[in-house]
């Protein structure tokens, strides 16, 4: 009962903050004074239209895009359309639909993070698990290391590392994510061309998350280390293999939560770091939607960002249902 | 903000190790400060942030170009380097021909008011929705929870682009500017502090004390702010700390995708420019690497600013210094045997 009390009271909530967030998407780019269609067609207008012709296309696009309907039309089209993965045409790169920007983008930025999270979690889990159980002066180390990566922000990171490596070594090229004569294929040449592109932006992520996690996984195991459990099972006389076992379990929960969170921000994680080394990912796309006003990349990308954070926490939240008892037995869940 | 914390854990740890009435005159005149064992890693992040400080807000009084005044072209070297070596323009120049030295102490400052105003604003809605919840509880704690935890789900940095897009768009250079990107920031961040103080109010709301307070007839609102209130400071310091940092990091990722306060620099501003002048890739390390590194210099001497008041406010964090240990219990060896030896009787006669 308790169960699926939690369970039906955590879906609630999600699928609240997902109408709250879709509206929120849907209704501020529409605040902004001025029709995005303007812009659009006093671009093309540059190239020497005349002002009867534009009249027409401003109809057109107005129609094509929907915008000659009331707005709780617009909304309803726009739903719609999201369900069935359509967000409409780029402004800029009329008329390419926007799913289609999407799904160029979307590979480079998961080939760079999800890689560096997975990595940068065992990695980082394992450096702060040790440092809490050596203690000592490896303690210290570990601990101000992970901390100073853990608090550069990861941009940072991203431009020391390609000004170092990239322009003062030469060891790596610059920026892009391929060499200018090849393209995108699936081909071994591409790839162990693409490769050389993917170590700098992959370093500076995974850098960054193995200090985080280091440094949480640390005081993680260091609370485990002093609690109750612990000092009582020590004077059962329980060998320390066994209490290892114990306290990494315990403290691995958390940290369990922080993996899939973090896969959860995989999308808008590292938007900068796509900019530093021009990586056509997810982040330069965005920032080549502000740039030029593109509405309606703009709002597909921070609509995925946004679910893909969500459907995360929520998959978090239910696995918690599961796996921890004190959940269940509790009346009502956190709040 | 390091006084109102200091008063109050001098208070706390100050009170039993010195017994009134002692002849210890040096130990009197000891500043109250003097008793709080900083600790290294206090001083040193204190260090940092007091060095950026400078560079912020002195540096602009003794250097003798502005931040909008052309001295060259772009990205000329500094003078250091070249034959004959000058020291007019220590970090060259930017993409625009400014003093980048110049600049970066306007951005600096400017990050740093965008971090102060935004993260003062985040701290106060979270700690009014924090105590209000906690304190009152009922269907109010679930209507501002609810709302709490839905902004919560929502990625902030999602939020902050659509309203920064929408802000840019409207002709309000007040909303525009550096005021309105500190307010949009402020106004995003503040759900973790409130979900954080909800959960400590609580707490202390079924303390005895303010079981006292309402039998003496003191209102809610006084209650609140009186009684429940001086319990959260510690924490609302730290969570201020916290802020602060996340605002001067979401100023500069916002500037960087170039949604940066219009007509101001900022330190992700002077980012956003030398990426777009190809300031790494021709090597000008001067115009990328001082606001690179300021920012890494704010981040993380405010992170760790923060886990040593963590230690300073929570005893129990303090981990392994023994040194510390037998130097107090050396203290109150020496203060007891004083009193053995002359008992503070005598000494009041």
């Amino acid at each position: 009962m308790g169960l699926r009390r939690y369970l039906a009271n955590k879906t609630v909530w999600y699928l609240g903050a997902l109408v709250v967030a879709v509206v929120l998407n849907f209704v501020l780019p529409r605040l902004i004074p001025g029709n995005p269609v303007d812009v659009l067609v006093s671009k093309m207008g540059q190239g020497g239209l005349s002002s009867e012709a534009q009249q027409r296309t401003y109809e057109a696009f107005m129609r094509e895009f929907g915008l000659d309907k009331p707005i709780w039309d617009q909304f309803v089209l726009y739903i719609t359309g999201v369900f069935h993965g359509n967000f409409g045409a780029s402004f800029s790169f009329y008329p390419t639909p926007v799913s289609s920007l999407i799904a160029q983008s979307v590979p480079y930025t998961l080939a760079l993070q999800l890689p560096a999270i997975v990595l940068g979690w065992i990695i980082g889990n394992l450096l702060g698990a040790i440092a809490a159980y050596k203690g000592g002066s490896w303690d210290k180390s570990v601990f101000t290391t992970a901390l100073l990566f853990n608090s550069t922000p990861y941009y940072c990171l991203s431009i020391i590392l390609l000004y170092v490596f990239g322009v003062v070594l030469g060891w790596f090229p610059v920026g892009g994510a391929y060499s200018l004569g090849s393209s995108p294929e699936w081909s071994w040449a591409f790839f162990s061309d693409a490769i050389t592109y993917w170590y700098l932006p992959f370093a500076s992520l995974v850098l960054i998350n193995i200090g985080g996690q280091a440094v949480g996984m640390r005081s993680m195991a260091i609370y485990e280390l002093g609690s109750d459990y612990v000092n009582y099972s020590r004077s059962l006389g329980i060998g320390d293999r066994k209490m290892t076992g114990y306290i990494f379990r315990n403290a691995m929960l958390p940290q369990i939560t922080g993996l899939a969170l973090s896969i959860g921000t995989m999308v808008g994680g590292a938007l900068i770091t796509e900019l530093v080394f021009s990586y056509p990912g997810m982040g330069s796309l965005l920032f080549g939607a502000i740039s030029s006003n593109d509405y309606p990349v703009i709002q597909a990308v921070t609509l995925i960002i946004t679910v893909a954070v969500l459907v995360a926490n929520y998959m978090v939240e239910i696995l918690y249902g599961f796996i921890d008892p004190r959940i269940r037995a509790s009346k009502s869940g956190e709040k | 903000m390091t006084n109102i914390s200091s008063s109050a854990v001098v208070a706390e740890a100050g009170g039993p190790l010195v017994p009134e009435g002692l002849p210890t005159e040096p130990q009197k005149a000891k500043p109250a400060w003097r008793s709080l064992n900083f600790g290294p890693r206090m001083w040193i992040s204190l260090g940092i942030i007091g060095f950026v400080a400078a560079l912020a807000f002195i540096g602009p009084l003794f250097y003798p170009f502005g931040p909008e005044e052309k001295v060259g072209s772009l990205y000329d070297q500094p003078t250091w380097m070249n034959t004959p070596p000058t020291f007019e323009h220590i970090l060259g120049t930017e993409n625009f021909g400014y003093d980048v030295l110049a600049v970066l102490m306007a951005s600096a400052r400017n990050s740093i008011i965008i971090g102060l105003l935004a993260g003062t604003i985040a701290v106060v809605i979270g700690v009014a929705i924090g105590v209000i919840a906690g304190y009152v509880g009922g269907w109010v704690e679930e209507l501002l929870m609810g709302f709490t935890n839905i902004v919560l789900a929502i990625p902030s940095i999602v939020i902050l682009i659509l309203i920064s897009i929408s802000l840019q768009s409207t002709g309000v250079p007040f909303l525009k500017g550096v005021v309105g990107l500190a307010l949009v920031i402020g106004v995003t961040s503040w759900p973790w502090t409130a979900r954080a103080v909800r959960a400590q109010a609580s707490s202390v709301a079924t303390r005895e004390h303010i079981d006292v307070a309402k039998l003496s007839g003191a209102r809610t609102p006084s209650i609140m702010v009186r009684d429940v209130l001086p319990y959260l400071a510690s924490y609302a310091v730290m969570a201020w700390v916290l802020q602060l940092a996340s605002a001067i990091l979401a100023e500069s990722t916002l500037s960087m995708l170039g949604l940066g306060p219009a007509g101001a620099n900022s330190l992700g501003k002077q980012l956003f420019w030398a990426l777009a002048f190809q300031a790494v890739a021709t090597g000008a390390w001067w115009a990328f690497l001082p606001p690179t590194i300021v920012l890494t210099m704010i981040s993380f001497g405010l992170l760790y600013l923060q886990s040593s008041l963590d230690e300073v406010f929570n005893p129990r964090l303090r981990r392994g210094k023994k040194k510390n240990l037998a130097k107090a219990a050396a203290r109150r060896e020496e203060t007891a045997r004083k009193l053995a030896e002359n008992p503070p009787v005598e000494v009041n006669a």
